[in-house]
């Protein structure tokens, strides 16, 4: 006899349908599953007759084949149990078959029959919205998460006994009530707690507000790292389709528990970090550092520590907003729509510019520079130094309330999509020279004051580019629509040094 | 015409090369070495290469070679050959020039002031050369220096900055940079000033090639001033050799705790003149007062303005002047950049500002 039920492979970070076909008939006892599966999906036939033996279950002792259809596709994973076993019980009459019909089923098992957390959930559920399904059977902790997609009865089970019940026409479980580990997660810093540092908190805002990628050059402990920890909490809050979209990445890898991911991610990979591991790769090919800061910060400590080739992978994801990671004979597109803050020591010793301590030849300076990767730093619109708080600044009461600085990114966000309605970019940080030439107005003073900057050689054509879309920022966050004068100084002195510059320093 | 250069210079200039290495192992007393004549130069340090060597030179001296294109090259027979080198005890048989020989002769005739100092130089240090040889060049006086990493390279910079010319000695042949970095300096200097130097050629630069275009830097110029250096410095070696022809020396002092001031602190106990700044130089080439410095073309500053750069002159990192000047942030960085682009302050790194003199 032949059955078939609908389950779903993760291909990089989208659902794809895969059919699973059960055929049984008279022959030796044997169970084979086709289609392409990896080690894991070959596994699955011991934990498929285990799991249903102990779930008070008969496994046939007949010729078992199941087929992963399409077959030209590769699946990984140990989600495929439950579709599986469920499809074996069919096949053998243990369960209606037609009941599998409208069904989606996505679960591993453990030996005893037990229904285990599996990754993706959300994925699955999306893909089983769009295949037109109506109902989906998810792992318990996972059902949230699978909810989070209108118009699908999502059934949480947690063992094999249970989703059959479910097909036998038993009623549903209602949804788990929301877990308690959310409430147990330490809120994410904000600017609550930080003393003196007012041109980084400036930028901070300008950069949230604008998303703009940021540099922070500083000594040692001088708190580049802290800053931009608490970048994620004045950026605007993620709308649903964003919150969806990080929930779906972050579920696939394994790094949400089943609820809706509301915080913006904030990723800050070690800068040992492979080429792969930043933009995504290996076989299956999985999301990378990169991918995982969608929507949010990915927070590059210690630059001129990266791998050059690192860092060169990460060009073009951070141009187009996502990458293709092509691995025999499967292509993958990740997401990689996030913001970059990168710090790093001005010189080798970290000290350069604090008085006397800096040992830095201007060979060793050269060095260090080279080894930050120029197109990198292209993309890079604000380049702000980092100086030790003064004793004074410790003592005074922090600078910037975290909700007032949000409600401002948020109202200067908000005259940017006014602005950027119908073309390509979402804020000033992704407008490109046709843009900027075309929706961003100057008035007398700040033309004039980019003239002259120009002109005397301190800034180079892409540097004023930078410059215009960071006072374009400025202007916002002040509600302004002109760009003014003090808005362009301003953008000036958080530029980055052109290279001629950089002999003096 | 590009060769203004007699076959027997020309073939000096070739045995220089051709005995770099030997003489290398001699450095110690190098100058001595170079005053000796041909032969006598072959005996001293030729070794077993000796008869070989002197074979080569004879021949040398009797043809004459196309030169090296791209290289003007001029020997001490000629009448142009700069008057100032002619004191050195032993004057280059042959300059090599990549660039404009006659721009170079043009500027050895009038006063140029020779802008040296270590490689390895503090901000500070490259900031009083880049502003030095930049008020130099302004006040008309064209800068010669080593095009070295550090001081040498932010003298040139600076003077390019304010007038076209500046001459750049290099220890081994003039159309290839030395050291490497400096290609796009060099590439600048050669289409506008002048790179010259003793030897021409396919030649690897070696250890005694340094002093020997120290005194070079020394001989053609009117006064020497040294910028920063350590107390074995080369900028050193070229003091001296000004010393002896009896040239103005100066030095920029520094803090008497920095080890890059050690070398400019020593000159200034014996005797050297005090430069504080281009009007410093001036003095000492002309006579007080006789030739002066333009005025300040940079804009005038406001009130706010003036108390950030007395804020930022005392030392004050960026945010603390801000505050001492009352400003709040956004209005604090727009009147620093105003001062950066009037030219009174640079950014230097840690996001520190740094005050142009």
């Amino acid at each position: 006899m032949l059955v078939r039920l609908t389950t779903f492979a993760i291909d990089g970070v989208d659902p794809r349908l895969v059919s699973v076909e059960i055929d049984i008939r008279p022959g030796l006892p044997t169970f084979t599953i086709v289609g392409l599966g990896d080690i894991t999906v070959r596994e699955s036939r011991d934990r498929v007759r285990a799991a249903i033996l102990n779930s008070s279950f008969k496994f046939p002792d007949t010729r078992i084949t199941a087929n992963l259809a399409p077959a030209s596709l590769r699946k990984a994973g140990p989600h495929f149990d439950l579709a599986l076993a469920l499809g074996v019980l069919a096949a053998s009459n243990q369960v209606p078959a037609a009941a599998l019909s409208g069904y989606a089923v996505f679960g591993e098992l453990s030996l005893s029959g037990e229904v285990r957390d599996s990754p993706g959930a959300l994925a699955v559920a999306e893909g089983a919205r769009r295949a037109g399904l109506v109902r989906l059977i998810v792992p318990e902790c996972r059902a949230r998460e699978a909810s989070l997609v209108d118009g699908l009865h999502v059934i949480p089970v947690t063992t094999l006994d249970a989703a059959v019940e479910i097909l036998r026409g038993a009623p549903g479980p209602p949804l788990p009530a929301r877990s308690q580990i959310r409430a147990a997660k330490p809120a994410a810093p904000d600017l609550s707690d930080v003393r003196g540092h007012s041109i980084p908190l400036l930028a901070l805002q300008i950069a949230a507000a604008g998303g703009h990628n940021l540099l922070f050059e500083g000594a040692p402990g001088t708190g580049k790292t802290m800053l931009a920890r608490r970048l994620p909490s004045i950026l605007p809050a993620m709308n649903r389709r964003e919150a969806v979209e990080v929930t779906r990445i972050h579920s696939i890898a394994g790094t949400a528990a089943g609820e809706l991911v509301t915080q913006r991610p904030f990723r800050a990979p070690h800068h040992t970090i492979s080429p792969s591991g930043l933009v995504g790769g290996g076989s299956p090919p999985r999301p990378g550092e990169a991918t995982l800061a969608h929507h949010g910060v990915l927070f590059l400590d210690e630059l001129s520590e990266f791998q050059r080739s690192s860092l060169e992978a990460l060009r073009q994801p951070l141009e187009d907003g996502a990458v293709t990671v092509v691995r025999g004979q499967s292509a993958v597109v990740f997401p990689t729509g996030f913001m970059l803050v990168a710090a790093t020591n001005p010189c080798p010793c970290g000290f350069a510019g604090v008085e006397d301590r800096c040992r830095c030849g201007e060979a060793d300076l050269r060095r260090h520079r080279r080894r930050l990767s120029g197109p990198l730093l292209d993309r890079m619109d604000l380049l702000v130094g980092v100086q030790r708080p003064t004793e004074a600044d410790l003592a005074a009461p922090p600078l910037c309330a975290t909700d007032q600085a949000r409600r401002r990114v948020a109202a200067a966000r908000e005259r940017q999509h006014r602005r950027l309605a119908g073309s390509s970019a979402r804020c000033n940080g992704e407008m490109d020279t046709a843009l900027v030439d075309r929706v961003v107005r100057l008035d007398g003073s700040a033309a004039r004051l980019l003239a002259r900057a120009y002109s005397s050689g301190a800034l180079s054509a892409r540097g004023r580019q930078r410059v215009i879309r960071v006072a374009r920022t400025l202007a916002d966050l002040e509600d302004s629509e002109p760009v003014r004068g003090d808005d362009v100084l301003t953008a000036l002195s958080l530029r980055q040094r052109s290279p001629g510059e950089a002999l003096a320093a | 015409m590009s060769r203004r250069a007699c076959p027997r210079c020309l073939a000096r200039s070739w045995l220089l090369a051709r005995l770099a290495g030997h003489l290398d192992c001699e450095r110690a007393k190098l100058e001595p070495l170079l005053a000796l004549d041909d032969e006598d130069l072959i005996a001293a340090v030729g070794g077993r290469d000796r008869d070989r060597v002197a074979a080569e030179l004879r021949q040398r001296r009797g043809e004459t070679r196309p030169g090296e294109p791209g290289i003007e090259s001029i020997c001490r027979c000629e009448d142009q050959y700069p008057a100032r080198l002619r004191a050195l005890p032993a004057p280059p048989a042959v300059l090599h020039v990549a660039g404009g020989l006659d721009r170079l002769l043009a500027a050895a005739e009038a006063d140029p002031v020779a802008v040296v100092g270590s490689r390895r130089a503090s901000a500070y240090g490259l900031q009083v050369a880049r502003s030095l040889a930049h008020g130099l060049a302004s006040a008309g006086l064209t800068v010669i220096s080593g095009m070295a990493l550090g001081i040498d390279s932010a003298a040139h910079a600076g003077a390019l900055e304010a007038g076209p010319i500046t001459l750049a000695v290099l220890p081994g042949s003039p159309d290839r940079a030395y050291p490497r970095e400096k290609r796009r300096l060099h590439g600048t200097i050669v289409e506008q000033g002048a790179v010259l130097s003793e030897l021409a050629g396919q030649v690897a630069v070696r250890r005694w090639m340094f002093p020997a275009r120290n005194r070079l830097i020394a001989g053609l110029a009117a006064m020497t001033v040294v910028v920063e250096a350590g107390e074995r410095s080369g900028a050193l070696v070229t003091a001296r050799v000004a010393q002896e022809l009896g040239r103005p020396v100066g030095a920029v002092p520094g803090r008497i705790t920095s080890r890059h001031a050690a070398g400019p602190h020593g000159l200034l106990a014996a005797g050297a003149h005090l430069v504080r700044g281009p009007q410093d130089v001036l003095d000492a080439l002309f006579g007080a007062g006789v030739r002066t410095v333009g005025p300040d073309s940079r804009p005038e500053l406001s009130r706010v303005q003036r108390r950030l750069l007395a804020a930022i002159e005392d030392g004050s990192a960026t945010p603390d002047a801000l505050a001492q000047a009352g400003l709040d942030t956004d209005r604090g960085l727009a009147a620093m950049a105003e001062l950066e682009l009037g030219g009174y302050v640079r950014r230097g790194s840690g996001g520190r500002f740094e005050v142009v003199p």
